[in-house]
């Protein structure tokens, strides 16, 4: 009889301790969903808003004392500490708790532009009912009744759970399931702009169909790698690369598509086209959102993948990324000239901006042979990635303030005189384009430093000349803003800033505040990301 | 008190930062704040100054902190209070508060007198600090202070332009002064690894020939750009825009003597350099008599005793040139000038304020019996200025010229004519102030100043009279002897009896002609234009200011034209070309981006085959 009975389930031992920041997000987000289906109308957006901000802060004070318990290591390399859970899906390691808390932090900021409302009078920046076609009568309705979607709430509660899952796979289904968590919220998000709802839904749509396409790509890939080494584990491809050498078709097949997945998310050229089109439809808030989050996720992802997994085929992958770094820059800097919306402006400097962290990725400096005072790749663009989150949230906070009767004015010529009109505004956004160009005192030098020295290091000298030299190109545009701000005069009636709430200034602040402090006292948050130590295998 | 010394600086540097920063809210008692400060550091130095006197230690030291601590690179900020610092900080804090408080009444009109005194404190903390620090790097922090300040007070009245663009003068001449500074500063580091003067010091009898020469040239093109000497003379006489407190304590009585300090605090330096030292001389003698011809032809009283200022510190390097023999005089007629020109240059002020601050002397004339305190403090001045027996500059200067002629008989002698000239455009500026007949303009009403401005008169008058008596029993050498060394016996040329006979019949030719031609005939209201060739280059400063435009300022202006011309057309031309590169190819790329999911797909599989076949060239090739 004992033949016939299946072999015992096995329950997978879950540390829930130590994932406990993941499985909060989660259950808040789930909560959410409760909350939209039996709270009264009237109370969700307090009850919401409320619910995914307490839910971001219990999650980081998770996150840093799940960090602060963490012992070091014993089986990885020498400069790792966390290790690995959920049967090994899950590495919470330095790198990963790291990226938690600053999703988290980045998060927090984001829901609070989320949660704006005075600035369209009184309701979010989110379409009333998305449903409703764009200019029928539906639409005139649900507007008329003040109604809107709360749900944008837990469903930005689910994409920063599907990143920090994406974050810290440990193998490749694992991340292959963050992936999609994180990007299905990001593309119901990204149609739900409340003006301009046309093109915003243009922009989820192409969103959508592109971010399909690329995880398709990014599974094939999966799947050839997996021919290759018979597992999905990070730690067995790891295996498998440095025991069978010579017999990998498959792998270098797998590795590319992989990487496709991967580049798409984080915007690299020529994988990017996607950015400025979402970036200008998507509502502003969830634009600063994916700028600063998605991107911090997906390049945890890829380094961990191509680091960990992929380390022992780096001379394979090295100079295809020097490629696609160059061209990246190349692209984001150069076609950002001619922009002349500063929604899609922003969107091609953070293309620009993965081009100079991929010069850091593809210098591959490792943490452990690093002197005391150096960085290592991973940790320069660990901290390039904080200083540019919070400017960039900045930046797109200050483009929800700049208004006309139509909403957002994000035609470049509307910003002409803003200087005059609101110089602390004015003055806020000349901070965050200074320091996306990296001038000096800000947090845009100190990043750039640090990731052209990992790279530098790293043997990738010649990337680091050109991304100076692209650098230069960039400052032109950030600068003809600043110029434009301050020292022309406004067309017509000119812009107007709208005063927004507590919220809304408290982000540009937090923003502004970061971007000065990370630009002079750059050391804690440097050695809080070099304490963060490389990745465990 | 040796612990307290930084209070001495820390003092005026704190009000002039409370009068800056607090802006309006400190009108209304920032003037008295500003005027007190001083005095209360004159206090504060005038302890540690019996402190000194009475106490064993030949200096107090006070170590602040370590400055900059760069490997082998060691500066500390050390202050240092011995006999010379001691005698600078008293004139310092006591002519300067002084003038302070004369200020208070001068610039009582002055919507920004408040600002005003901010730049006038923020001068006496910069200049305590190029007289009080123990190395060279800390006496530049000074040096540069103290002609930031004296930029700020000659274009005080901004709205002028001519003060504007004195001080612009001011600053550029001192530039090329300060570049001696910076690059014997740097010189002594390379050479000795220190910019202390105990370690250069220590380290001067073992450096070469060639250094020492170096260095002493350096240090003395940086003297000449603030003490005004020839070649760097031409800013003085236009730094009388200022107001004129301002002319009377940074360009008479305190800063402009910094060059003679300077020279004097690096006596180890000159002492193993005798072309230096010969140098120092040369320097001296031709700006003793630059000065004092140019000081003969002037109608304004400011420019007139400008020029005199230059003169009576041209004296000073002439004594400080001598060496051991000379240093104690030159720091002797540097206090003796700073009490009667200090006098002088406010009572020109307390003149001016009567006259609705007209400056031209020919529209001046017998002022002595409307203004008698300032008439007579301003003779006290006068005669000390001539050296008059008994008088403050009697002494001083009577002991320069008997020391320039142990050194060269040359040397004396040019000094011996400067006092007859001295004489002379000095008895020339009282008769046309205070003696002859009235040629006041229309609506002008002499009247004497307010006892505010006339008290500090009579207190400098005084210091005037008897300032020689600093030199009773050989006091001012024996005080100074633990920093500049003995004097050592030298044998003049001459008896020095016959010295002083001399100097007083050179002075009584130099009165006599001046009482002939001004005294005795009218004195005309409009300048006489069928002058001598003398007369006219004196009028011109002696051509200092077209030299200096023919020979620096336009092949300056012809060089940058051709620069700008290369970076227009060359340099320009190849930016713009780049950037119309970028800024077309920028146009050109972003028509890719055609808004069509189905394209942004295509690219994206483009891109995939292309990562694919990459990869694929790595691992073949």
């Amino acid at each position: 009889m004992t033949l016939l009975a299946a072999p015992a389930f096995q329950a997978p031992n879950l540390a829930y301790g130590r994932l406990s920041p993941l499985l909060i997000i989660f259950g808040v987000a789930l909560v959410g969903v409760v909350v939209e289906a039996f709270a009264p109308r009237e109370l969700r957006y307090q009850i919401q808003s409320l619910l995914a901000l307490a839910g971001l802060v219990v999650a980081f004070i998770s996150d840093v004392l799940v960090a602060s318990s963490s012992p070091f290591s014993s089986s990885a390399g020498t400069g790792a500490f966390g290790g690995i859970e959920a049967q090994g899906a899950i590495a919470v390691d330095g790198p990963a708790m790291f990226v938690w808390g600053i999703l988290l932090v980045m998060t927090l900021v984001s829901v609070l532009l989320v949660a704006e409302r005075r600035l369209e009078g009184g309701l979010t920046a989110f379409a009333g009912q998305a449903s409703a076609l764009p200019g029928t009568e539906a639409e005139r309705e649900a507007s008329a009744r003040g109604i809107e979607h709360t749900e944008v709430f837990p469903l930005v509660m689910f994409a920063v759970g599907g990143m920090m899952l994406f974050a810290s796979a440990n193998d490749f289904l694992t991340m292959f399931v963050g992936l999609e968590v994180f990007s299905l919220p990001l593309y119901l998000l990204c149609g739900l702009a409340r003006r301009r709802r046309l093109i915003s839904q243009e922009a989820a749509m192409k969103y959508f169909l592109l971010g399909a396409f690329s995880s398709a790509i990014f599974v094939y890939g999966i799947a050839m790698v997996y021919g290759f080494a018979g597992s999905f584990t990070f730690a067995d491809v790891d295996n498998a690369i440095s025991s069978r050498v010579g017999a990998d078709g498959l792998l270098l097949l797998g590795m590319g598509l992989m990487g496709v997945g991967l580049l798409f998310k984080v915007s690299a050229a020529p994988f990017h086209s996607w950015t400025p089109d979402v970036y200008q439809g998507a509502p502003t808030a969830i634009t600063a959102f994916m700028s600063a989050c998605t991107k911090l996720a997906a390049f945890a992802a890829l380094l961990r993948v191509f680091y960990v997994a992929l380390g022992g085929a780096r001379w394979d992958w090295q100079p295809v990324v020097w490629i696609v770094a160059i061209i990246t820059m190349a692209v984001g800097s150069v076609i950002a000239i001619t922009q002349t919306d500063i929604k899609r402006l922003l969107a091609y400097s953070t293309i620009a901006h993965t081009g100079f962290l991929l010069t850091a990725f593809a210098g591959a400096y490792q943490g452990t042979i690093v002197l005391t005072n150096q960085v290592s790749s991973l940790q320069a663009v660990l901290f390039y990635l904080v200083a540019y989150g919070f400017s960039s949230i900045g930046a797109f906070a200050v483009v929800t303030m700049v208004r006309d009767s139509s909403g957002e004015a994000t035609h470049l010529s509307r910003w002409a005189g803003l200087g005059k009109e609101s110089p602390v505004v004015a003055g806020a956004m000349a901070l965050f384009l200074l320091s996306f160009a990296g001038i000096p005192l800000t947090s845009g030098f100190t990043s750039k430093w640090a990731v052209f020295t990992a790279a530098w290091e790293g043997g990738a000298w010649p990337l680091v000349i050109v991304a100076v030299v692209m650098s230069l190109v960039a400052a032109f545009f950030y600068i003809r803003i600043i110029v434009l701000m301050f020292f022309s005069d406004p067309v017509g009636e000119g812009p107007t800033v709208v005063l927004p709430s507590m919220l809304t200034s408290a982000v540009v602040t937090v923003g502004a505040a970061v971007t000065i402090l990370l630009g002079v006292v750059p050391q804690p948050v440097l050695e809080l990301a070099r304490h963060a130590g490389e990745f465990v295998r | 008190m040796s612990h307290l010394l930084y209070l001495i600086i820390l003092i005026p540097a704190a009000s002039s930062a409370v009068l800056f920063v607090g802006g309006r809210l400190t009108d209304s008692w920032g003037h008295l704040m500003g005027a007190a400060a001083p005095l209360v550091s004159f206090v504060l130095g005038l302890i540690a100054f019996f402190q000194l006197r009475g106490g064993s230690a030949p200096s107090l030291h006070q170590h602040l902190w370590t400055w900059i601590g760069v490997n082998s690179f060691q500066v500390n900020f050390d202050l240092l209070f011995d006999p010379l610092s001691a005698l600078f900080v008293l004139l310092i804090t006591g002519v300067g508060g002084i003038i302070h408080v004369y200020s208070v009444g001068y610039m009582e009109h002055d919507e920004r007198r408040r600002r005003f005194f901010a730049q006038l404190n923020l001068f006496v903390a910069a200049m305590l600090t190029l007289v009080m620090t123990s190395n060279y790097l800390a006496v530049f922090l000074g040096w540069e202070g103290v002609g930031l300040a004296s930029y700020l007070l000659i274009g005080f009245w901004q709205q002028r332009d001519s003060a504007a663009v004195a001080a612009k003068k001011a600053f550029i001449v001192n530039r090329v002064g300060d570049m001696g500074m910076a690059l014997a500063i740097m010189l002594m580091f390379h050479a000795f690894g220190t910019m202390s003067f105990a370690g250069v010091s220590r380290g001067m009898p073992h450096a070469s020939g060639a250094t020492a020469t170096a260095l002493g040239l350096l240090l003395l093109l940086g003297a000449c750009g603030k003490s005004a000497q020839v070649p760097l003379q031409s800013w003085l006489l236009d730094a009388m825009e200022g107001p004129t407190p301002v002319s009377a304590l940074i360009h008479a009585a305190t800063m402009v003597t910094a060059g003679v300090y300077l020279v004097v605090r690096s006596h180890f330096i000159y002492a193993q350099s005798g072309a230096a030292q010969t140098a120092v001389i040369v320097v001296g003698v031709v700006t003793l008599l630059w000065g004092a011809i140019i000081g003969c032809a002037k109608d304004d009283i400011k420019k007139a005793l400008a020029g005199s200022t230059m003169s009576q510190i041209g004296y000073m390097m002439l004594a400080a040139g001598i060496g051991p023999a000379g240093y104690a005089f030159a720091i002797f007629h540097l206090l003796t000038h700073g009490f009667f020109k200090a006098n002088m240059f406010l009572g020109a002020g307390s003149v001016m304020h009567g006259m609705n601050d007209d400056v031209n002397m020919r529209r001046y004339g017998g002022l002595a019996r409307i203004m008698p305190v300032t008439f007579v403090t301003f003779a006290c001045g006068y005669l000390a200025i001539i050296g008059f027996p008994g008088f403050a500059g009697f002494w001083s200067k009577d002991r320069i010229i008997e020391a320039a002629f142990t050194s060269s008989v040359v040397a004396g002698a040019g000094a011996m004519i400067g006092a007859a000239i001295t004489a002379f455009y000095m008895t020339r500026l009282m008769i046309m102030t205070f003696t002859s007949d009235r040629r006041w303009a229309q609506g002008v009403h002499p009247h004497e100043s307010k006892p505010v401005m006339t008290i500090p008169l009579i207190v400098l008058a005084i210091c005037s009279v008897f300032g020689g008596f600093l030199t009773l029993n050989g006091w001012i050498v024996n005080w100074l002897t633990p920093v500049v060394g003995p004097q050592g016996h030298h044998e003049a040329p001459l008896a020095s009896w016959l010295i002083t006979v001399l100097v007083l019949v050179m002075l009584a030719i130099g009165i006599g002609l001046a009482y002939l031609f001004f005294g005795r005939r009218r004195i005309p209201e409009e300048q006489p234009q069928r002058v001598s060739p003398v007369t006219r280059a004196a009028r011109a400063d002696l051509y200092g200011d077209a030299f200096n435009e023919a020979v620096l300022m336009r092949p300056g202006q012809y060089l940058t034209r051709a620069l700008v011309f290369i970076d227009l057309r060359r340099i320009d031309g190849i930016v713009n070309g780049l950037a119309a590169l970028v800024g077309g190819t920028s146009g050109r790329v972003r028509r890719w981006q055609t808004g069509f999911v189905r394209t942004y797909a295509l690219s994206m599989l483009g891109g995939s085959a292309l990562i694919v076949l990459a990869l694929l060239a790595v691992r073949l090739g």
